[in-house]
């Protein structure tokens, strides 16, 4: 069997682009979520760098770099510098199974080459997913038993718990998702959100599945650990948790992972719940515009979807207090994990009865 | 006992089921908060933005001269006297023939110096001087790295002859 060079020449392509600007907007997250909270608290928030601050993450990035490299004595060195590599690697491997935007096609010599905006089509892509996220979890358990520091080793143990709780939620509420999608193939699932309105209905699964979507957003802050829900780095307790002991750009690392981490989420919540790159009267552009272009639209549909979520989260960061660790527990195991059970439940018995499936 | 009529009890009274289900509380919070977007921050951009100083703000000395230059300050020492975290030193000199352009009588100060780390700003050395000679400007204290620049000597406390070209201008409009 022989590789097909364009696909890989496309692939790489592909991956490359969606690196660069996974770490971009990660980067511009941070100015965001600066300026979210400035202007939400009346002030002005950053603008010294560049036209409204807009040089900032670039600032910030640089002093990193030049910060003073320390690794604790007593930490267990490998680890220690394994653990900020291992959570922005899995904050990245998420982005591989996401559908970006709309297929386009381009003549060859061959005949007309379709080219996805998928790194790579999974048939089990939610499962993968659950794995990823799982994996994530390594970086923050490791980092913070690593440092050989009591706040961090709480920190770690608050998230391996928080993170496994909030996971069952997480997947009772996407079981119910895959009981109406029937796939568990990210590029299909869009595919059935076509449009926005289909047969006297919503085609996106957040008007199929509103429970299973508030859910899924929950459990989704929980595994992000972002506030309200931000037990492992609470600065009141734990002194920014896991990430104490770090310095200079391996503590940079961890920042911006979390905020590729915000990125992935919200497109992956944009890809489940919210038609993807879909967007109403998408046939009747698609007929206007030659197939590049309506890609164009499509990536630009999705990227403003997702920018919303990141707003979202960053809306409800600034407006909501820390939930306290049994508070947290307590909603998760008594409160989210029921209601996913029920929602599959209805779920299911209204597949049943009304599509048969 | 009530202070301002604008305490509140705490309600410590358990949650009902819509506080339970935190989603209505939350509506609320981000309402609030987005109430905030369209709020103009009160913020001042300081270094390029000041607010004006009170009339009776009380900021770096300044040695006066009249208006054809001449150091008004006789070295009587009074400022001294009076500084109350002695701050203030001086020697004293007399006018040679010739200076007359420079000193206004016929004793000056030939070295004058104010420790500003030891200055507490509180104006008695302005209230002190007869001759009018020194006085609190509104600038406010800079700051540095080292202690020795905080020992102001006359020359840096002297008003410029700029400074006297346009307290002439401002006479001359009023």
């Amino acid at each position: 069997m022989s590789i097909d060079i364009f696909l890989l020449i496309e692939k790489t392509a592909l991956i490359l682009i969606l690196i660069l600007a996974s770490m971009g907007i990660a980067a511009y997250s941070t100015w965001a979520e600066r300026k979210v909270a400035a202007v939400m608290q009346d002030r002005i928030g950053p603008n010294r760098a560049g036209p409204f601050g807009l040089l900032q993450p670039l600032a910030d990035g640089g002093k990193l770099f030049f910060k003073e490299e320390i690794v604790p004595s007593d930490a267990t060195k490998w680890l220690f510098i394994l653990a900020p590599g291992l959570f922005i690697f899995t904050s990245l491997l998420t982005s591989a199974i996401i559908p970006w935007g709309a297929d386009f096609t381009i003549n060859t010599a061959d005949g007309v080459r379709i080219i996805s905006l998928q790194v790579a089509d999974l048939d089990i892509g939610i499962l993968y997913l659950f794995g990823v996220v799982s994996i994530g979890l390594y970086g923050i358990m490791l980092g913070g038993w690593a440092s050989n520091n009591k706040f961090s080793l709480l920190s770690s143990i608050r998230a391996a718990s928080q993170v496994i709780s909030y996971e069952l939620a997480l997947g009772l509420s996407l079981i119910a998702l895959v009981m109406l999608t029937g796939t568990m193939s990210l590029r299909e699932i869009v595919a059935q959100q076509h449009g926005f309105w289909e047969n006297g209905y919503f085609t996106w699964y957040i008007f199929k599945q509103p429970l299973g979507f508030l859910i899924f957003l929950v459990c989704s802050f929980a595994e992000l650990n972002r506030a309200p829900f931000d037990m492992t780095e609470c600065d009141s307790e734990l002194n920014t948790g896991y990430l104490l002991e770090y310095s200079s750009m391996k503590m940079g690392m961890f920042l911006f992972a979390e905020y590729i981490n915000l990125f992935i989420s919200s497109a992956i919540l944009v890809t489940l719940y919210f038609g993807g790159y879909n967007f109403p009267f998408m046939d009747q552009v698609a007929q206007m515009v030659p197939s590049g272009v309506f890609t164009l639209i499509s990536v630009a549909v999705f990227f403003t979807k997702v920018v919303g979520f990141i707003l979202f989260f960053m809306v409800i960061r600034w407006t909501l207090p820390r939930f306290r660790f049994d508070q947290l527990l307590k909603l998760g195991w008594t409160g989210l994990i029921p209601l996913a059970l029920v929602n599959m439940l209805i779920t299911g018995a209204i597949a049943l009865y009304f599509f048969n499936r | 006992m009530n202070l301002s009529n604008r305490s509140v009890a705490v309600d410590r009274s358990p949650m009902t089921f819509s506080e339970r289900i935190y989603i209505p509380e939350i509506m609320k919070g981000i309402k609030i908060t987005l109430s905030h977007v369209f709020k103009k921050a009160p913020t001042v951009q300081y270094p390029e933005q000041q607010k004006p100083f009170s009339p009776v703000f009380r900021g770096l000395h300044v040695l006066n001269r009249d208006d054809e230059g001449r150091e008004n300050c006789t070295a009587c020492g009074l400022c001294a006297v009076a500084c109350p975290a002695e701050a203030i030193t001086m020697e004293a000199a007399e006018r040679k023939p010739g200076e007359e352009h420079l000193y206004r009588e016929e004793k000056y100060a030939a070295r004058y110096e104010i420790n500003m780390l030891r200055c507490i700003f509180c104006g008695f050395c302005e209230e002190a001087c007869p001759k009018d000679a020194i006085y609190l400007s509104e600038t406010v204290m800079p700051t540095n790295y080292t202690r020795d620049y905080f020992v102001f000597k006359k020359e840096d406390l002297l008003i410029t002859d700029e400074q006297i070209k346009e307290r002439k201008a401002k006479k001359k409009k009023s």
